[in-house]
C-alpha cells in the first residue's frame, strides 16, 4: 500500500479540471463495485430477520420486527448447528495433520540430501497437476473398500492427502530459506535431530505454517465436491452440503426466512474472522497462486 | 550434522507418503485404467473395452453440450474478471481515497463457500423474492427474464456470480505484483511526460506479465470446473442448458452408475486443463523483464 503514483503534481494546472473529472469517475466506479459486492450480502443479512411474508412481498424493506426465531429454526430444525459441528470435526484434525505432516516432510526434503529426495519432491508436485475430478471415481471406491465411506476419519484422510502437495511444496521452499547456522549450532551443543526440528526449526517456520493453515482451512471449510461424494449420510453432512441440501429441499417446504438465516449463520463467522485478520488472510489465500 | 539422518528421514516421510500414495496417486493412476473399462460398479469388476468410452463420448450430444457451456465460461470468466481486477488493482495502487476499504470488501466473496454464494445469488435472481428483477423493473425494464430459469440467460447469470466472487482475489494478486514494480520506473516515465494510461500500458502491464499469465491459467482452470456453483444454483438446468463437464460426469457416474464412462470424461477434463495451461504459457511467453 505504500507505493502510490501521484500524477497530479506533474501534470500541472492545465489538466487539473480533466484530472478532477476522471478522479470522480474513478471513485464512482470503485464505489459502484463496492455496492455490487456488499449490498447482496447486506440484503441477505437483514432479510434473514424478516418474516416469509415480508421476504415475498416487500423484498427491499427492513424487517418490521426482527425475527430471531428464523435463526433458531435454521440452527435446530434445519440442523445447521450439527453441520457446523461436523465441519469442525473434519476440518480441525485435518488441519493439524496437514501442518505437522507437511512440515516434517518438507523439512526432510529441504534439509537432508539422500537418494530419491528429488523424486519424492516431484512426486508430491505431480499431485497439483491433476484435477480432483480425475481421481473422484476411483477414490470413492477406494474409500468404500476401506470401509471409510460416511466416516469422519475417511474424509480427514482424504483432505490431508489432497492438501499435502501444495503444503509440502510451499513448506519445502520455506525451510530452504531458513539459515542453517542455527541447526548446526544446536547439533554441536548436543541436541538430537528431533529436538532441532521441534524446538528450533518448527518455531522458525511459523510464518509459513500460518500461511498454509489459512489457505488449507478455507479450502477445506468451503470444500463441496469431496464431501458430496464421500459423505452421503445426511446426519454427517458438512456445512456446505447441509446448506445445498436445505436449498434443494426448499421446493417441498417453504421456509425461506429459515434459509436466509442459514446462509447468514454461515456468512457471519467468516466475516468476523476476515475483518479481524484480513491482511494475513489475503496473504494466505493468494500464496496459492504465487507458487509458480 | 547428518549423522544417523535416516533415523529422522524415515519416520518423517513414511506417514505422509503413505497417505499421499494411497489417496492421491493410486486414484489418479487407476483413473487412467478405469477410463478404458465398462464398469457399472457394485460387484462386477471393470471390464476392459479400450477406447470405446471415448468414442461414445465423442458421439454423445450431452458431452458436447456440457463442453460448449464450459467454453462459454472459458470466454466470459477470464476476460471480464481479469479486466475488472486489473482495472481495480491499478486504481487502488494510485492512492485513491478509501482504497483500503475497497481492497478489503472486494476480496471478501472469495472467502465465502461457493455453496453459500450460490444460495445467496439464487435469492437475488429469484423472480419473486429477488431484488435484481424488482430493481430492473424500477428502472423501466418491465419484463425482466427469469435469470436461472431461462436457457438464454442462465449461463450469463452464473458467469456473473463467478465473476462477482473472483474479481477481488485476482485484484489482490495484481496489487501485490504492482507494488513490487520499482517506483523509479514510474518516476522516470512521468518526468518524460507519460500520463496514467501510458504508465499502465507501458510499465505496469509488462512488469506484471508473469502474474497475469498465472492468473489467466488459474481462472481458465476455474472455468473448466464450476461444479459447486452449478450444482447449487441450477443443477445443470433448465434442461441441461447450464450443465458443465464436471456436473455431467458426476451425474453419469454417481446417478447413472456409469463409472467407466464418467472416468473417461474426467480424464478428458484433465487433458483439456493440461492443453489450456500449455497453450496459455506458450501464447503469453515473453522474455522476462530484468530490473
Amino acid at each position: 500500500m505504500t507505493t502510490t503514483v501521484k500524477s497530479s503534481s506533474v501534470t500541472g494546472n492545465q489538466q487539473s479540471a480533466g484530472a478532477r473529472l476522471s478522479g470522480i469517475a474513478i471513485n464512482l466506479f470503485l464505489a459502484i463495485w463496492a455496492v455490487i459486492v456488499i449490498f447482496p450480502m447486506g440484503w441477505l443479512l437483514y432479510s434473514s430477520l424478516k418474516t416469509d411474508q415480508e421476504i415475498f412481498f416487500s423484498p427491499w424493506t427492513l424487517p418490521a420486527s426482527p425475527q430471531w426465531d428464523n435463526f433458531v429454526r435454521a440452527w435446530q430444525d434445519a440442523h445447521i448447528g450439527d453441520y457446523f459441528l461436523n465441519s469442525f470435526i473434519v476440518v480441525l484434525p485435518s488441519l493439524a495433520l496437514i501442518l505437522i505432516l507437511s512440515a516434517m516432510t518438507a523439512y526432510v526434503l529441504a534439509r537432508f540430501p539422500f537418494p530419491g529426495n528429488r523424486f519424492i519432491f516431484y512426486l508430491f508436485l505431480a499431485g497439483m497437476l491433476f484435477p480432483v475430478f480425475m481421481a473422484l471415481i476411483p477414490l470413492f471406491f477406494l474409500v468404500k473398500d476401506l470401509h471409510l465411506l460416511n466416516t469422519f476419519q475417511g474424509l480427514i484422510l482424504v483432505y490431508v492427502a489432497f492438501s499435502l502437495p501444495f503444503s509440502v511444496f510451499f513448506m519445502t521452499g520455506f525451510f530452504k530459506s531458513l539459515p542453517s547456522e542455527l541447526h548446526e549450532a544446536a547439533i554441536i551443543d548436543g541436541a538430537n535431530q528431533y529436538q532441532v526440528f521441534f524446538k528450533i526449526m518448527l518455531p522458525l517456520a511459523q510464518a509459513g505454517l500460518v500461511s498454509i493453515a489459512i489457505f488449507n482451512f478455507l479450502g477445506m471449510w468451503n470444500q463441496y465436491l469431496l464431501p458430496v461424494v464421500l459423505m452421503t449420510d445426511a446426519k454427517r453432512y458438512l456445512l456446505t452440503q447441509g446448506l445445498a441440501f436445505m436449498l434443494h429441499q426448499q421446493y417441498y417446504k417453504n421456509d425461506w426466512s429459515g434459509l436466509f438465516a442459514a446462509v447468514a449463520l454461515i456468512m457471519i463467522p467468516t466475516l468476523i474472522v476476515y475483518v479481524v485478520f484480513q491482511g494475513q488472510i489475503q496473504k494466505g489465500i493468494t500464496v496459492g497462486a504465487l507458487k509458480g | 550434522m547428518y549423522r544417523n539422518k535416516y533415523r529422522l528421514i524415515i519416520p518423517f516421510l513414511i506417514p505422509s507418503l503413505l497417505i499421499y500414495l494411497t489417496f492421491v496417486i493410486y486414484p489418479y493412476a487407476s483413473a487412467m485404467y478405469i477410463s478404458l473399462t465398462r464398469w457399472r460398479g457394485l460387484s462386477q469388476p471393470p471390464q476392459f473395452i479400450g477406447l470405446a468410452n471415448f468414442q461414445k463420448m465423442l458421439q454423445d450430444e450431452h458431452f458436447w453440450n456440457a463442453l460448449g457451456n464450459n467454453a462459454v465460461y472459458l470466454i466470459t470468466l477470464p476476460t471480464i474478471t481479469l479486466i475488472l481486477a486489473l482495472f481495480f488493482a491499478f486504481l487502488l495502487t494510485q492512492g485513491v481515497p478509501l482504497s483500503k476499504f475497497y481492497r478489503i470488501s472486494y476480496f471478501f466473496p472469495q472467502l465465502m463457500s461457493v455453496v453459500a454464494i450460490g444460495v445467496l445469488w439464487s435469492f437475488v435472481y429469484h423472480p419473486t423474492i429477488g431484488i435484481l428483477n424488482s430493481l430492473l423493473q424500477a428502472i423501466g425494464i418491465s419484463n425482466p427474464p427469469i435469470w436461472l430459469g431461462n436457457p438464454k440467460t442462465v449461463l450469463g447469470a452464473v458467469s456473473g456470480v463467478a465473476i462477482w466472487q473472483a474479481v477481488g482475489f485476482y485484484m489482490v494478486l495484481f496489487i501485490a505484483a504492482m507494488e513490487a514494480v520499482p517506483m523509479s520506473l514510474y518516476e522516470a516515465a512521468m518526468i518524460d511526460g507519460a500520463n496514467r494510461w501510458q504508465l499502465f500500458w507501458k510499465i505496469t502491464i509488462p512488469m506484471i506479465w508473469e502474474t497475469l499469465m498465472t492468473a489467466m491459467i488459474f481462472i481458465m482452470i476455474f472455468a473448466t470446473n464450476m461444479f459447486a456453483i452449478t450444482q447449487t444454483m441450477t443443477q445443470g438446468g433448465p434442461s441441461r442448458s447450464s450443465e458443465v463437464l464436471s456436473t455431467f460426469l458426476y451425474d453419469e457416474a454417481f446417478l447413472g452408475s456409469k463409472f467407466g464412462y464418467g472416468t473417461a470424461i474426467a480424464v478428458t477434463l484433465f487433458f483439456i486443463v493440461l492443453a489450456i495451461s500449455l497453450t496459455v504459457q506458450r501464447l503469453m511467453r515473453r522474455d522476462t523483464l530484468e530490473y
